[in-house]
């Protein structure tokens, strides 16, 4: 067909009148275009122009709908128009030869200066992005997998067409048609469409289902397989890529999504999104015969379980240790000895070697803190009341200090001086040598944290909700109040002050001026005292999860589920992370990703606090027992 | 006074305290901790501007604020910066720049108004990194209200003692001079060829020279929601915040920028400098600097 023969008459002179902004304006309905197509509606916006429902009017006695394509060519140049519509024209050939089910067929084509148009089969349906969106929750599996493999075989037969494969190159739900019959049909051949650049504000990334490769002007079939990925990521999951940064669905697993998804199909599809190309399924066949396994996999077989690295039995203990009562506190090593403290009132000092008994020293209460040691006196609170001080070699007492309430919280040395709170309200500050009062801080109820002490800062927590940094000589540098008690011990780092609260909240406040810098919200309240390591700040709470944030953005790196409370506080130790729980289990994950790499059980709920020591975790349990287990 | 402080609290000795069940690695994670000034220190600024030498209009846009705050927690340095690059390819650029930065510095110091100015304290009960996110917010919406279509770049740095929290969407760009002379990229290019540098599918010099390199991926104005970078990092004494749109970056390396600065002790002249070497490259986009250091 000579584009010169056209009959252009009825929409020359609209394109006339047009200024140039005006350009892109839509036919309206009524207009008869060469005047065959008359018309009757806009179905769809594409980036190049509209595309319309139309009646082909060859056929008066029958209604035959069409579906005309426009591109309007807004290049400025003559030559490079000349080359659009060129373009345009071979592309319309090339499709006019292609017969599948999952192709409209292809009636016609013309151009004018401005317009080119492309007469298709009408789709009587619904495309898949409306779809997904009309759809409450998430559209079944099997559907999906359907339209998938449908779109598999039409991919598949254009990437082997002859002589010359034909590469897709904008595959995305707006582009699949599910027709009244429950068939895909491929809508949009991208004619024309080219890759606008250069000036800042192209949002590129939105487009959200085109492969890495493609940017760099790679597209091989491969890329259409990425794209498939992409479309059945948003289909299964709801997600629309353009939303989301540009090649991110790895951050966006679909069972975390949509947990109803086989893991055999979630793997179909992640091999499709792999980065790079060669990691995808080598042709749309290989990825066809991938989904007709997930859908024999998934009707008969239950779940794979996934492969699995983790130890969750079979450890021993190199040894353990049975005491009178709980052990809700957290136990040190000095010098080979392991100290811990006893809710049957008692401090033990066993060999850390083999766990063999040395010495007990006997309060009035029970301890449920950690103990310290400064030059070989042992310092630790119980609930008589007392901070006491013991002589790590005979076991004896070198002095006791009384504050006027229970003890919970554990000390903390800073030369000369043993900080330590008490239920009676107060921070004390007691010389490490005669055991007599140097100062205290009068705080508004219970101090069960421990106090942190950072250069020349002291930070404690209270059960009203209070959060002090104190000087050293007891004056009050500043003050934040939770909605609820700190029981949680600060931990301080890069001049920023995290600890958790009762209000479901770790805080980070600038150390000097108690700015709050962020908050990050738990599930339940938390006693638990974080630590910080390489840039994360770790966690726990009642919500049953140990935690992972970022210092500097309060973004979660990775949350681990326990069975129940965590209460105990973690520790880090070359690239593990330690935590107990009150589900009675220790565990141990690579700090970096959250995986578990074992985890080992007690008799009773984990509260206190493990030490790791020279490639040994020691750990207090509620059963009385102390474990000593290989890291 | 500071003798006083090391001797009381040991730091020489520190290991003679066992304070396990930190284990040795967190132990010296904490040692390692530099010590702080206690004086108070200040904070001082300065900025520059230039069209470039190609394009006829400014579609940059910046703010730069130094002051101190007080309060019961004592006199604080306090500095509000932000460079903003209107998106060019859009109607009304400079337009979408100017709109951001009003807005967006209006609501940030709107929240610390009694704390600048000595009024009667009213409670902040927002953190700073909530402050900035929800200053993003209120840009990205009144663009999208005022100027359909049209977006920006947006880069702030909110210093609050020796904090800084910033605040990023698009490519302009926050580095930090370290007092030692290192210089850190703190921020992210939100950009196509970052992210495909990101992903392994560029190199460096692949994305320097790719046509496509002006391609944001996210910019204030644009799409339904706004996903701004948010973070806070230490602000070392001595250390100098640099704050530029891609009319610098993207024609002075790193190198220079780093040279310029430190060969310049007047912050106001090396941010003349800066512009100067970013128009002797060939200006070809308009070029916003703001330097920002804590002394003494």
């Amino acid at each position: 067909m000579e584009v010169s023969t056209l009959d252009t008459q009825h929409i020359t002179h609209s394109f006339e009148s047009d200024d140039a902004g005006g350009g892109k304006q839509q036919l309206q309905p009524g207009t008869t275009l060469v005047n065959r197509y008359l018309i009757q509606d806009v179905v769809g916006i594409g980036g190049m122009g509209s595309v319309y429902r139309a009646r082909d009017l060859h056929f008066p006695s029958v209604v035959k709908l069409v579906a005309v394509k426009e591109m309007i060519n807004m290049a400025p140049d003559p030559l490079v128009r000349k080359t659009i519509v060129q373009n345009f024209e071979r592309e319309a050939n090339l499709l006019a030869t292609l017969t599948h089910p999952s192709i409209p067929r292809i009636y016609d084509y013309f151009s004018n200066d401005d317009r080119s148009y492309l007469v298709l089969e009408f789709v009587n349906g619904k495309d898949l992005e409306a779809i997904i969106n009309e759809t409450d929750g998430f559209l079944p599996e099997e559907q999906v997998l359907g339209w998938a493999v449908e779109l598999c075989d039409v991919l598949y037969f254009l990437h082997t067409h002859k002589p010359d494969p034909i590469i897709f190159r904008d595959m995305k739900p707006s582009n699949v048609m599910i027709n009244q019959h429950g068939h895909v049909v491929l809508v949009d051949f991208g004619i024309a469409k080219p890759f606008q650049s250069g000036q800042k504000g192209t949002m590129i990334g939105t487009e959200g289902y085109s492969p890495p490769e493609q940017y760099r002007g790679e597209a091989t079939h491969l890329a259409d397989i990425y794209a498939l990925g992409a479309t059945l990521h948003h289909a299964l999951t709801r997600r629309d890529p353009r939303l989301e940064p540009p090649f991110s669905f790895a951050e966006r697993p679909i069972r975390k999504i949509n947990p109803a998804v086989s893991a055999e199909m979630e793997l179909v599809v992640n091999t499709a999104l792999q980065y790079n190309p060669t990691d995808r399924f080598p042709d749309a066949a290989a990825m066809k015969d991938a989904l007709l396994n997930v859908a024999r996999k998934t009707g008969s077989l239950s779940r794979l379980s996934i492969p699995s690295v983790v130890q969750v039995s079979g450890i021993k203990p190199l040894w353990t240790f049975k005491c009178e009562d709980e052990i809700r506190g957290a136990p040190i090593v000095h010098n080979g000895v392991l100290y811990t403290g006893c809710y049957d009132n008692n401090l033990y000092a066993l060999n850390a070697a083999d766990g063999q008994f040395i010495w007990k020293y006997a309060a009035d209460g029970g301890i449920v803190s950690r103990p310290v040691i400064a030059d070989e006196i042992i310092y630790f609170g119980s609930e008589d009341r007392a901070l006491h001080a013991v002589n790590i070699r005979s076991g004896k007492v070198v002095w006791t200090y009384f504050t006027e309430g229970r003890v919970r919280s554990s000390p903390r040395i800073a030369e000369g001086h043993v900080l330590i709170g008490s239920d009676d309200h107060h921070l004390h500050a007691v010389n490490t040598i005669t055991g007599r009062p140097v100062w205290k801080f009068e705080a508004v109820d219970a101090v069960r944290s421990t106090p942190f002490v950072y250069q020349d800062l002291i930070y404690v927590g209270c059960e009203s909700g209070d959060f002090y940094c104190l000087d050293f000589r007891g004056e009050m540098k500043w003050r934040y109040k939770a909605k609820r008690a700190v029981t949680s011990s600060p931990w301080v780092a890069e001049n920023a002050v995290y600890f958790n609260s009762l209000d479901a909240t770790l805080y980070a406040l600038d150390a000097r001026n108690g700015w709050i810098i962020w908050r990050f919200r738990m599930g339940k309240g938390s006693i638990v005292s974080p630590c910080v390591a390489e840039g994360m700040v770790f966690t726990g709470s009642a919500d049953g999860h140990i935690y992972a944030v970022e210092t500097r953005t309060a973004r979660e790196v990775w949350r681990f589920h326990c069975e129940h409370q965590v209460n105990g506080s973690p520790v880090i130790y070359k690239d593990a992370l330690y935590c107990g729980s009150v589900d009675g289990n220790l565990y141990c994950l690579e700090y970096r990703t959250g995986r578990l790499r074992w985890q080992f059980a007690t008799g009773g709920p984990i509260t206190g606090t493990p030490l790791v020591f020279d490639d040994i975790v020691y750990i207090g349990s509620t059963d009385h027992q102390i474990y000593a287990l290989l890291a | 006074m500071k003798r006083f402080f090391r001797r009381l609290l040991g730091y020489e000795k520190a290991d003679s305290a066992v304070t396990a069940p930190l284990s040795e690695q967190q132990i010296q994670a904490i040692l390692s901790n530099k010590g702080l000034e206690m004086e108070l220190p200040q904070l001082i600024s300065a900025c520059g501007q230039s069209i470039g030498k190609q394009r006829d209009t400014n579609e940059d846009c910046l703010f730069a604020f130094t002051a101190t705050i007080g309060g019961p927690r004592g006199n604080v340095p306090f500095g509000l910066y932000i460079v903003a690059d209107g998106m060019g390819g859009h109607q009304d650029g400079e337009i979408a720049s100017n709109a951001a930065i009003r807005v967006f510095a209006g609501n940030v110091v709107r929240k610390f108004t009694s704390y600048l100015f000595g009024l009667p304290p009213q409670m902040i009960d927002e953190s700073l990194q909530e402050i900035m996110l929800g200053a993003m917010n209120e840009a990205h919406y009144t663009i999208q209200r005022q100027v359909p279509g049209s977006g920006t770049t947006l880069t702030a740095a909110l210093v609050l003692g020796q904090q800084m929290t910033i605040a990023h969407v698009g490519d302009s760009r926050a580095y930090l001079l370290y007092p030692d002379g290192r210089l850190d990229l703190l921020t992210r290019d939100h950009s196509l060829v970052k992210r495909l540098e990101e992903l392994g599918q560029l190199t460096a010099a692949e994305a320097a020279m790719s046509p496509h390199r002006n391609v944001l991926i996210r910019a204030l104005g644009q799409g339904d929601s706004v996903e701004p970078d948010v973070f806070t990092l230490p602000f070392p004494p001595g250390g100098i915040i640099l704050l530029c749109s891609d009319g610098l970056w993207g024609v002075v390396t790193e190198n220079d920028m780093q040279r310029v600065i430190l060969e310049t002790p007047v912050l106001a002249r090396a941010c003349y400098n800066l512009v100067s070497a970013a128009n002797t490259a060939g200006g070809p986009d308009n070029i916003s600097v703001i330097l920002a250091q804590i002394v003494g």
